[in-house]
């Protein structure tokens, strides 16, 4: 079947099985920072951004969006936010293998439009469904919480 | 010193926060077939017949195999030395099937649908035998899990698969019994340490091709890409120079990709269609079909006199391999090795016991290697004997640990799978570890406190030591070729599966070339075009990598003075090279000229040098760890209120990264010491096969972790230092389970400590 997707500002007409998940139609059409983790929309790490909310894109019918708007890291890659945020991580070494890095970062970003000044336990709360294995979370919140003391 | 003890960013970094196309899947063609992998739903069995017509005839199905199309040799899948120290005892496809998620065939089909269908297509009759589940009950079980007559191991394995015993190992030092007659306090004790998953995020991939020379490539999510090489030759019987493998970025490893796991599929799917094929493993199949930590049992007899001074130790153990042997005896062995040295003025030490085949998934590497589950049980047993010995735990380590310049004679007798080699221990800043803990922690008021009331809190420590690398096993090595622009590449065999390596060892080469880091452009690994290296594992990527590192630029510096020496034509001595010019008296000339001229001009020549290293030693990182809690005695429930954590990783090249190192292994011990259970059903069946059902730490789970990093300078070590990779997970299980007896005196003797034991314990005490 046929839908309409408009990925990182993009229309696109794609063709799609009833059974696909979002997450293999991103990957399918080159949106590779969209990350495969789990069978069970448990590890947060193909997170994408469906009308500025986040989304497990692996938990998501393909066909399910049909006619809204995704984000991907792609498509704020060039957003200064983007860059503060990874900045943030990168000066904390908080990027290690990197894998569940896209996803953390597109919920940071839409926590930054939702929360103002989120407090340690909020933004735990926020991110909760955001598995890291290697940095054992506390460097990331340091860089987290770095990002929104230089936004507020 | 500039460009190393500096927390510089990752090279790699903002490509992978980016999400470029780096990791393994990312990279396959799209055209790949797709591998899927029918698995065995009983733990134990015999393959009487597989029927895949049907299957074969489904549009789309390129290619199915099955235990009949593949080569009959036995290898093993760990990715380790050679000789291997791991019995061969698997292949690619067996007629017995030795786990629930063991390999029964392969289906290669044009997309993931199509695989999928023809995987239930394929009709299997079994015999089902009887498992062995329980891994105390192993060893001379009526089971026989290798019954096969080709089973075949190294001489310096005693391995006895008759009785199902992958490995034994035993040593002893000085008089047990007698020592403990002479001991005036005696304390017995066991210990049960519980299979772990790994749970790296990206879960293991690969894909293969020919080449345009005919050659197999496989391009894989792995730690050993050389081990990877070296295995898949004598699985798939074809030439090593055959075989090309290549890494990407990794998403993660901890051990778990310190082997082959789909690899020999695809490769086989490609050697047989030619067509380029790939694998993804799903969630479940790495959980149900990789590797798991070995779980382990410990008898613990030490004994002491009153003052606390410890005569002897002796260790009997338990491990359980599953169903194939990986790291049988060599974790087994390093939990003794990477323990006891610790405990370096005892008369007398033993150590010894059994590695039991079972119908579980494989155990394998994993970070903390058999020292995690033997720190649990050595460190407890600390603890329990400084009770009795009403002597602060903190005071029981001072008298009996082991402090600079000191050796243990354990590091002569054991190894990793053979014998070790004598060491002093020259850089050793334990003492200042524990110092610092004790104050950061406040221990003497809350060790001593009043405990009282329905939330109750109490603290607990314990020590830990690793090592860096394998030594006189493995190696490393690098190569350095300068570019026109002055610039310089370094090629490393060496693995970054995320710990920063890449950074780490460009920072290595850029101190001793006296460059800036951004001058130095790292690649690793490719079997084709970097130079060899045993792979990312057993703490070594910092010590045996980066001592490759820094011979290779010490080679590279002479190279550009001899070039310089030749261009000024003046003797050698006469020139020195300070990162930017090459200086003879007046005459100086950039490095970028001069390479530019070496290139294009006059004397042409490539600059080029390999350095390869091998650890004459190992020397070990220390560790202090300090946990504080909050046990609700109602519920059992354990609050880790804090976690500190003081290492000595001797001078750390980036301390940032180093830090997070030690942060990420705290997270993966708490998670053994209070969440994370492999669990079967009574077939043998794994229950946790998902994340829902295998609980990591997720963000709220971890409170503080504070982390500090005592240097210490390990004259062996690039620029000072040691490694860091392993030694943040080991303390926690111990630190955590001290801390709770401390809290409300119950003690947890088997991990992981879940509220229903510390409620049991409670009730049991009252
Ligand atoms: S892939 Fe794990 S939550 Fe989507
Ligand atoms: S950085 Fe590896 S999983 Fe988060």
């Amino acid at each position: 079947m046929k839908i309409t997707l408009t990925i990182n500002n993009t229309k696109r007409e794609v063709e799609i099985s009833p059974s696909e998940f979002l997450l293999d139609v991103l990957r399918r059409l080159n949106y590779s920072s969209v990350k495969k983790g789990c069978d069970t929309g448990t590890c947060g790490v193909c997170t994408v951004l469906m009308d500025g909310k986040p989304v497990l894109s692996c938990s998501i019918l393909a066909a399910s969006a049909d006619g809204h708007e995704i984000t991907t890291i792609e498509g704020i890659e060039k957003d200064p936010e983007f860059k503060n945020i990874s900045n943030a991580l990168l000066e904390e070494g908080a990027d290690q293998c990197g894998f569940c890095s896209p996803g953390l970062i597109l919920n940071v970003y839409a926590m930054g439009k939702e929360l103002k000044n989120p407090t340690e336990d909020e933004i735990k709360k926020y991110l909760v469904g955001n598995l890291c294995r290697c940095t054992g979370y506390v460097p990331q919140l340091r860089a987290i919480k770095k990002y929104f003391e230089v936004k507020a | 010193m500039k460009e190393v003890k500096s927390s510089i960013k990752k090279v790699d970094g903002i490509g992978l926060v980016s999400g470029k196309p780096v990791y393994t899947d990312d990279l396959a063609p799209k055209n790949a077939l797709i591998v899927k992998v029918l698995r065995s739903p009983h733990a134990f069995a015999r393959i009487k017949n597989i029927d895949t017509k049907e299957a074969e005839s489904l549009d789309g199905v390129e290619c199915i195999l099955t235990y009949k199309d593949v080569p009959k040799n036995r290898f093993t899948r760990a990715g380790q030395g050679y000789p291997e120290p791991s019995p061969y005892d698997k292949y690619i496809f067996d007629e017995y099937v030795r786990y629930v998620g063991d390999e029964v065939a392969a289906v290669a089909a044009k997309d993931e649908y199509t695989a999928e269908k023809a995987l239930k297509l394929i009709k299997v009759e079994y015999e089902v035998l009887e498992p062995v589940l329980d891994f105390e009950k192993s060893k001379g079980s009526k089971s026989i899990i290798h019954p096969e007559k080709d089973f075949q191991s190294e001489g310096f394995i005693s391995s006895d698969p008759k009785n199902n015993i992958a490995a034994t190992y035993e040593m002893s030092i000085g008089n047990i019994e007698e020592e403990i007659k002479k001991s005036e306090v005696v304390i017995k004790e066991r210990f049960y340490t519980q299979a772990q998953a790994h749970v790296m995020m990206e879960p293991h991939s690969a894909y293969s091709y020919i080449d345009m020379q005919g050659r197999l490539v496989v391009v894989s999510s792995t730690q050993v890409p050389f081990h990877v090489r070296r295995i898949l030759s004598r699985a798939l019987d074809i030439p090593i120079k055959n075989i090309r493998v290549i890494k990407p970025r990794v998403g993660g490893g901890f051990g778990g990709k310190q082997g082959i796991h789909g690899e020999p599929y695809v490769a086989l799917i490609t050697l047989k269609t030619g067509k380029p094929a790939k694998i993804y493993y799903t969630r479940k199949e790495v959980f149900e079909s990789t590797y798991t930590r070995h779980a382990m049992r410990f008898d613990i007899t030490i004994g002491a006199d009153k003052n606390g001074k410890i005569n002897v130790i002796d260790v009997k153990g338990l491990s359980d391999t599953g169903a194939y042997g990986e790291h049988a005896l060599t974790t087994f062995m390093v939990a003794g090795s990477k323990v006891l040295p610790m405990y370096n003025k005892v008369k007398a030490v033993r150590f010894g016991g059994d590695v039991v085949y079972t119908n579980h998934p494989s155990a394998g590497a994993y970070r903390g290697y058999g020292a995690i589950q033997a720190n649990f049980a050595i460190e407890s047993a600390m603890d329990i004997l400084a009770h009795k010995l009403n002597i602060d735990p903190v005071k029981l380590r001072k008298i009996n640990m082991i402090r600079e310049k000191e050796t243990s004679p354990i590091f002569k007798i054991m190894g990793e799978g053979r014998e070790g080699v004598e060491m002093i221990v020259n850089s050793c800043k334990l003492d200042e570890c524990i110092e610092k803990g004790v104050k950061k922690i406040d221990w003497e008021n809350k060790f001593s406190s009043k405990k009282e009331g329905k939330k109750v809190k109490g603290v607990g420590m314990a020590i830990a030591m690793q090592g860096s690398g394998i030594a006189k096993i493995d190696m490393a090595s690098a190569t350095l070729k300068l570019n026109d622009d002055g610039s310089f590449n370094l090629l490393i065999g060496a693995t970054d599966i995320g710990t920063g390596s890449d950074t780490i060892l460009s920072q290595i080469a850029a101190e001793v070339l006296n460059v800036p880091t951004d001058d130095i452009i790292p690649y690793s690994s490719d079997t084709d075009i970097t130079p060899f290296d045993t792979g990312a594992y057993a703490s070594s990527t910092t010590y045996v990598s980066g001592n490759a590192v820094r011979i290779a630029a010490e080679k590279m510096k002479k190279e550009i003075i001899k070039a310089g020496a030749e261009y000024f034509e003046v003797s050698e001595e006469k020139v020195s090279f300070n990162g930017k010019e090459i200086i003879a008296g007046e005459n100086k000339i950039t490095l970028k000229k001069l390479a530019e001229i070496l290139y294009y001009n006059e004397n042409q020549k490539q600059l080029s040098v390999t350095g390869s290293y091998v650890g004459e030693e190992s020397p070990p990182p220390f560790m202090a760890g300090f946990a504080e809690v909050e046990v609700d005695t109602e519920t059992g429930k354990v609050d880790l209120i804090n976690y500190v954590a003081v290492v000595d990783c001797g001078t750390p090249i980036n301390p940032n990264l180093a830090k997070v190192q030690v942060e990420g292994g705290l997270a993966q011990g708490i998670g053994m010491a209070m969440y994370e259970e492999v669990i079967y059903d009574k077939n043998g069946r794994l229950l946790t096969n998902n994340l829902m059902n295998y609980k990591i730490p997720s963000r709220v789970d971890i409170n503080k972790l504070d982390v500090e990093l005592v240097e210490s300078y390990e004259p062996s070590g690039p620029f000072g230092a040691k490694s860091v990779g392993e030694i943040g997970i080991d303390t926690p299980p111990a630190a955590i389970a001290n801390a709770i007896f401390n809290a409300i005196g119950v003690r947890i003797k088997d991990l992981p400590i879940t509220p229903e034991k510390v409620l049991k314990a409670l009730k049991n005490k009252k």
